[in-house]
């Protein structure tokens, strides 16, 4: 994964499995369906999307042992295309179709089309949020304090 | 004796039915969305879901609308809702070092590394209210500065470095989880943080405020606060890597206290630990007060008796859920309870009469 300081995702002409699989997983449904709209190709379903649960930990002062933290819903799907191609979606929320979709789109980018459908279809999802952190960053940019001192009485 | 008792379907289904237009309010008034809820409400929904432990703005959003805006009630509903999912298994630990903070502040070094950024923050506003959010508003914009990526490190590292602060060494012993195994006392750290996270705030707020006012009293100072969105990611083992399965917005704060030192540790710094679902700074900051009232032992301090330092009563009474259903559970019908405490004071009612008219 990228750990670059503010998880500024790159825009690499070619991305990487992990790289687009948590590029879906974040994507909002909608800009993935109107990238992507129906009929999705012949697959047969490994596994039927599947809501559930993840525990997110953290760790004592950042840095020590791991404690749990609480829950996030996420959704799951894994298809294999007719071609043999497998895909599996893991996608933050309860929505199923998502979960669908970003697992057809994962055995899809997989084949030969996978060129063609990182700049159709990834490109856009990582450029709108690549947007959407510039903007948050530059906002919270503009609170930073200046600090400046005043003349002190016995230094004028 | 047993009795059972029928009756009151009907009564029960109209109460429901009355609750429902009750939650509806006035129909000539537009119905309020969920997704209004989520975006516009967004402080009532984070809390929600940092004490249902369920990350998910719109389930929580559904909650506070369902709940008509009781928030414990809110939290009720997302605790069921959860048990209801399977676990798909646990993330790894959330780097909150990489975390894109929309605010980051120290009150400890003016000029940390990464800077003082305010964020969207009700301090330094007049708490004066604003009549203009009566009227429909155009929708405010938010300035932009020019970015520059820089890291943003923790304070507690430029202490760290000296040694004047206790280091939070890296260990990965698989953490206990209170969801999944009674709690156990005396309990380590990791379940006490897990409890005070869910915990509710207010219950956490003023335990933190009885710190600071001498029961417990640990001299804490923010080294630091940070909100921000941070990533999750998961080892998937059907991939055979780790993925990115989400981002969470996340407070995190880290207090900076007194330590006069011990037979076996130099005098430092020691820390309190807080992080929480959302932006939800008043919790994360408490959560970190008490956090370190509870570690008077590890640390060789004292026990006065105060409250946040006693581990059992915090983690016992910390969850609203569990307290709010102990305490509701005595407005529900207890007619059989009730007559035979009616049968026994009448009993040693007639006894106390009958001697006192044998005395007289």
């Amino acid at each position: 994964m990228d750990k670059s300081p503010q998880m500024s995702s790159p825009l690499p002409t070619q991305m990487a499995r992990p790289d687009w699989l948590g590029l879906l997983a974040r994507s909002r449904p909608a800009h993935l369906a109107a990238l992507m709209p129906d009929p999705l190709p012949d697959h047969h379903l490994l596994r039927a999307p599947e809501i559930g649960a993840v525990m997110l930990r953290g760790r004592a002062g950042a840095t020590g042992a791991p404690f749990n933290l609480g829950e996030m819903t996420v959704t799951r799907c894994s298809l294999r295309l007719s071609c043999g191609t497998v895909g599996h979606g893991y996608v933050q929320g309860r929505d199923k179709a998502h979960a669908l979709r970003a697992a057809a789109l994962d055995a899809l980018l997989q084949t030969a089309a996978g060129e063609k459908l990182q700049s159709r279809i990834l490109s856009p999802l990582a450029k709108a949020e690549a947007e959407a952190r510039q903007t948050r960053a530059a906002k919270a940019a503009a609170t930073k304090v200046e600090f400046f001192t005043l003349v002190r009485g016995e230094d004028a | 004796m047993y009795v059972a008792v029928k009756g009151g379907e009907r009564a029960i289904d109209n109460a429901h039915a009355f609750l429902a237009e009750e939650r509806r309010g006035d129909p000539s008034i537009a119905e309020i969305g969920t997704d209004q809820i989520r975006e516009q409400l967004r402080l009532a929904v984070n809390r929600v879901m940092a004490e249902g432990s369920l990350y998910d703005p719109d389930l929580a959003a559904l909650a506070i609308k369902q709940a008509r805006g009781d928030l414990i009630e809110a939290v009720f509903l997302i605790r069921a809702y959860r048990t209801t999912l399977p676990r798909l298994g646990h993330a790894k630990p959330v780097e909150t070092a990489q975390m894109a903070v929309t605010r980051r502040i120290s009150a400890t070094f003016k000029d940390a590394p990464g800077g003082q950024i305010l964020g969207p923050t009700f301090d330094y506003t007049h708490r004066l209210l604003d009549f203009t959010l009566m009227a429909n508003g155009e929708a405010p914009s938010a300035p932009q500065a020019i970015t520059k990526a820089a890291p943003v490190p923790h304070i507690t590292t430029f202490l760290g470095r000296d040694g004047l602060i206790e280091e939070a060494r890296p260990d990965d012993t698989p953490p206990p989880d209170l969801t999944r195994q009674p709690m156990e006392l005396p309990a380590s750290r990791a379940t006490r943080l897990q409890a005070i996270t869910r915990g509710d705030e207010g219950f956490i707020l003023s335990l933190a405020y009885s710190t600071q006012r001498g029961y417990g009293r640990t001299h804490a100072f923010v080294g630091e606060l940070r909100i921000g969105l941070v990533e999750v990611e998961m080892d998937i083992p059907e991939l055979g890597f780790t993925i990115c399965i989400g981002e969470v917005e996340l407070t995190e704060c880290e207090t900076v206290n007194q330590f006069k030192g011990s037979r076996t540790e130099p005098p430092q710094f020691t820390r309190g630990y807080g992080l929480t679902f959302g932006q939800n700074e008043r919790k994360s900051i408490a959560m970190s007060l008490v956090d370190r009232a509870l570690r008077w032992k590890e640390l060789g301090e004292d026990f006065t008796g105060a409250p946040a330092q006693d581990e059992e009563f915090v983690l016992m009474h910390a969850d609203n859920v569990q307290a709010t259903g102990f305490l509701e559970h005595i407005k529900l019908p207890h007619y059989v309870d009730f007559q035979s405490e009616l049968e026994l004071i009448r009993k040693l009612r007639a006894e106390a009469m009958a001697q006192k008219e044998a005395a007289e």
